[in-house]
């Protein structure tokens, strides 16, 4: 029954969406309110039919009933209560599921939250996310239906992939597609302006929090993503240029040229036809990402076409989607009014300047993530393009922005100062300098470069200060009125400063840890130690140990530093019974300030030995640290006054109802 | 949902008995060619894993390649001369930066472009708005008079420094 009533439950929100997609478009031809409101009425009903079918696919993992297809495929009766959970999205149809919750979710909160939106926009934006919906919608019940039962049900399930049973997959994919499909939103408005013929300031104050939000969940997704692989692969990567993380990173790129585009448009009325070009490519690219990692294109283009349906219909929804946008883009852009002229040398020539970068790095992940796939579909030449090439092609790309990064926010508004920014970031300088050179003393070994890229992040964080510095005047004005005016300094300056100040965080700590990384590889007996980076680690001996639903070999190990025991780390190998003996890696990892080491084992060896492999990474930790205080930057920003009181033509009439900050 | 996929290819790849990347007993003795073994390991592709080099990789293939390459560095092959080697051998797919010849010039070429031709883009751009030379002179000169009424205003409400 409730599996029956999931599957009912998303045909009903499927008529919902075709009904949005459609008499609110109406409505807003007509002028006819009535019309218009149904499109905020099925949005919500539309979540709440959908958040049925995923709550009831839920509950059939939760109690294994493995008469259901995807139960049984991906379930098993022994798996810890979170992973039943979790193993819901664990696989094509429930991560579909998941998707269209998320879409749903959405619209729902536009719904629910764009009171202040003009009528007919919102009328519009919702009708272009039914779209997206119903289209999803029918993917799902046509080629991928997790309610589908098998008519002999078996006893037991065939357990989900070990390497998804941990807590990554409980928060990763989900905050990834809050991030993916949290840009169909901007989509949604960049089409909704197309076919209203009207853009201004206004419509990039609405839809700038909402790419805020969707960059926000994006950037800890990857960073999620990046941390779990670090841990659960076990040979200490953390990011490895592969197809299904370009994926991700394509919309993040894209989507963070769109925030900084959005501000210009915002501030300054300019770049209105590239703002909405950028909404139809973030989204887009998030649908690429779609299918490549759904129709199974990634694993061998012969794959795809001996099982086209599902790879097929992505593609179809794909080339609508992104073809019929860009033709209502060239057919009505020129419609849009050009706004403010400013300088080469100004705020908005930087925040281009940004575009120009961060859009040829997409276009660099684009190109060698589909090249292969292309030469192969044209030529049948199979070709590989790896972590080198993009070494090689993308490191470049981002040096330059963040050589750039830390003068944006120094320059004016329509016509700025570069010789008074550099004086400015003179002190930012110094100090990158500084870094550069006990960074060269410190260190010996690995790369000339590094201290040089050390240098750079140290800048960009130097210049993050000094533009908050700068703005309240400290040293030059008293200390309390520097303060004073450090408290009266709206939100999205710190926020501005936190996300730049993050990247220059992240990249140290990809510096040091690709350039000053230890490793130790050996077959280690009880009792034997292996010394790396100054630390002293001993095997204590192997142990055999009982899961849930998988055996472990535990090798303990005992750390010294400085003559002191430190620690014991307990890394182990799990093997699943329920997976046909199925191994997988647990790393165990010892922090010490942003530093780590990180064990793994191999084979045990027939006299009684094991294959380890024992890392120090320094500064690891920075490469996640950063994107986090990116993503707080992002959510400071969000919370600021200007974004909360929304639109800007009655911002002067609320001021006055606005509680005292 | 993207990372679980490159997750469970990985784990496709992975045999259950199968080995570490990097076996302890596939160390060159000496350093400086084992360092020139790893450098070029990660240049090189697990053949049957889906875009893992055969430095990380834990397939049986792997290892073969890894040993392989060892072994010609231990036989005196300059690093060109192996990866020659691999590619004759292999193929083009055995390499993670494809060599720039005619059928990968679009690969390599597409960055630069993209570039050049967006920040060519946006000089013309910038030029054809603005009409010659920045922003100021296209706009028209403001008349002696405006001049004088400007100051007027300008000087009757300068308006304090804002942060």
């Amino acid at each position: 029954m409730i599996a029956e009533s999931g599957h009912y439950a998303m045909v009903l929100a499927l008529a919902l969406a075709l009904i949005q997609s459609t008499v609110p478009l109406l409505g807003a031809r007509l002028s006819d309110p009535a019309l218009m409101n149904i499109a905020r009425s099925t949005a919500l009903a539309q979540l709440l039919f959908v958040a049925f079918s995923f709550a009831a696919l839920v509950t059939l993992h939760v109690t294994s009933d493995f008469s259901v297809a995807n139960v049984f495929e991906n379930s098993h009766s022994l798996k810890p209560l979170i992973y039943k959970v979790t193993g819901v999205w664990g696989n094509h149809e429930g991560s579909m599921l998941l998707w269209v919750s998320i879409l749903a979710l959405f619209g729902g909160l536009v719904a629910a939250f764009g009171g202040n939106l003009p009528r007919s926009l919102r009328a519009r934006v919702l009708a272009v996310q039914a779209w997206v919906a119903s289209a999803f919608y029918l993917f799902i019940l046509g080629t991928s239906n997790p309610f589908l039962r098998l008519p002999n049900p078996p006893i037991e399930g065939r357990d989900l992939n070990p390497v998804l049973q941990d807590i990554g997959l409980a928060v990763h994919p989900p905050m990834l597609y809050l991030g993916y499909v949290g840009f169909s939103i901007s989509f949604s408005f960049a089409i909704a302006a197309l076919l209203e013929g009207r853009i201004d300031a206004a419509w990039a104050r609405w839809v700038r929090p909402w790419t805020l939000i969707a960059w926000i969940f994006l950037t800890l997704g990857i960073a999620m993503g990046s941390y779990w692989a670090y841990y659960e692969l076990g040979w200490g990567g953390w990011w490895f240029w592969d197809p299904v993380e370009n994926a991700s990173l394509m919309p993040w790129l894209a989507g963070t040229a769109l925030l900084h585009s959005a501000l210009v448009m915002e501030k300054r009325e300019a770049l209105k036809v590239w703002t909405i070009l950028l909404s139809i490519l973030t989204f887009s690219l998030s649908l690429l990402g779609t299918f490549l990692v759904r129709s199974g294109v990634l694993t061998s283009v012969h794959a795809f076409a001996t099982d086209p349906t599902r790879g097929v219909f992505i593609l179809l929804i794909l080339c609508v989607f992104i073809g019929g946008s860009l033709m209502l883009f060239a057919w009505r852009a020129s419609a849009l009014k050009q706004g403010g002229l400013f300088a080469p040398i100004s705020r908005e020539g930087a925040l281009v300047l940004n575009n120009l970068f961060l859009t040829t790095a997409c276009a660099t992940v684009f190109i060698g993530t589909l090249y292969p796939l292309g030469l192969e579909v044209l030529t049948g030449a199979k070709i590989s393009v790896g972590a080198p090439f993009f070494n090689l092609t993308f490191a470049p790309l981002f040096l330059l922005v963040m050589i750039a990064l830390p003068f944006g926010p120094m320059l004016g508004w329509k016509r700025g100062d570069l010789l008074g920014a550099a004086q400015r970031l003179l002190a930012a300088g110094v100090v990158a300098l500084f870094a550069v050179a006990i960074a060269w003393a410190w260190t010996s070994g690995g790369a000339a470069l590094a201290p040089l890229a050390i240098g750079l992040a140290v800048f960009v964080i130097a210049g993050a200060l000094t533009d908050l510095a700068e703005r309240i005047a400290l040293f030059r004005a008293p200390f309390g009125v520097a303060m004073r005016r450090m408290r009266g300094l709206p939100r999205s300056i710190w926020g501005t400063a936190f996300a730049h100040a993050g990247i220059g965080i992240a990249l140290i700590g990809i510096v040091c840890e690709t350039t000053w990384n230890t490793e130790y590889l050996g077959t280690m007996k009880a009792g034997d130690a292996a010394n790396v980076a100054g630390y002293e680690l001993r095997l204590e001996g192997l142990f055999q140990e009982q899961g849930p639903n998988y055996r472990e070999t535990t090798a303990p190990f005992t750390v010294y530093g400085g003559g002191q025991r430190i620690a014991v780390m307990r890394p182990s190998k799990r093997s699943f019974t329920t997976r046909g003996g199925m191994s997988t890696t647990e790393a165990a990892l010892l922090t010490r300030g942003a530093s780590q080491l990180y064990i793994s084992l191999g084979d045990a060896t027939p006299d009684g030995g094991i294959a380890v492999r024992i890392y120090h990474k320094p500064m690891v930790l920075l490469i996640w640290l950063g994107p986090v205080l990116m993503a707080f930057g992002g959510m400071l920003s969000l919370s600021d006054r200007r974004l909360r009181v929304g639109a800007p033509k009655p911002a002067k009439a609320l001021r006055g109802l606005q509680p005292a900050e | 949902m993207k990372r679980v996929l490159a997750l469970l290819f990985i784990v496709a790849a992975i045999s259950v008995t199968a080995a570490r990347a990097v076996q302890p007993d596939e160390i060159m003795a000496d350093p400086v060619k084992e360092a020139r073994a790893r450098d070029l390991s990660r240049e090189l592709r697990c053949m049957v894993c889906q875009n893992q080099s055969i430095d990380d990789s834990e397939a049986p293939l792997a290892r073969d390649l890894r040993l392989l390459v060892r072994e010609r560095i231990a036989a005196g092959d300059s690093d060109g001369q192996v990866i020659d080697f691999l590619v004759a051998r292999y193929g083009e797919f055995v390499l993670l930066k494809p060599r720039f010849e005619r059928r990968t010039v679009l690969l390599w070429l597409v960055p630069p472009f993209v570039l050049l031709g967006g920040g060519l883009a946006l000089w013309l751009n910038g030029r054809r708005r603005s009409g010659h030379g920045g922003v100021g002179p296209s706009q028209p000169a403001l008349t002696a008079e405006e001049e004088a009424r400007l100051a007027a205003l300008l000087a009757a409400d300068a308006p304090p420094e804002k942060s």
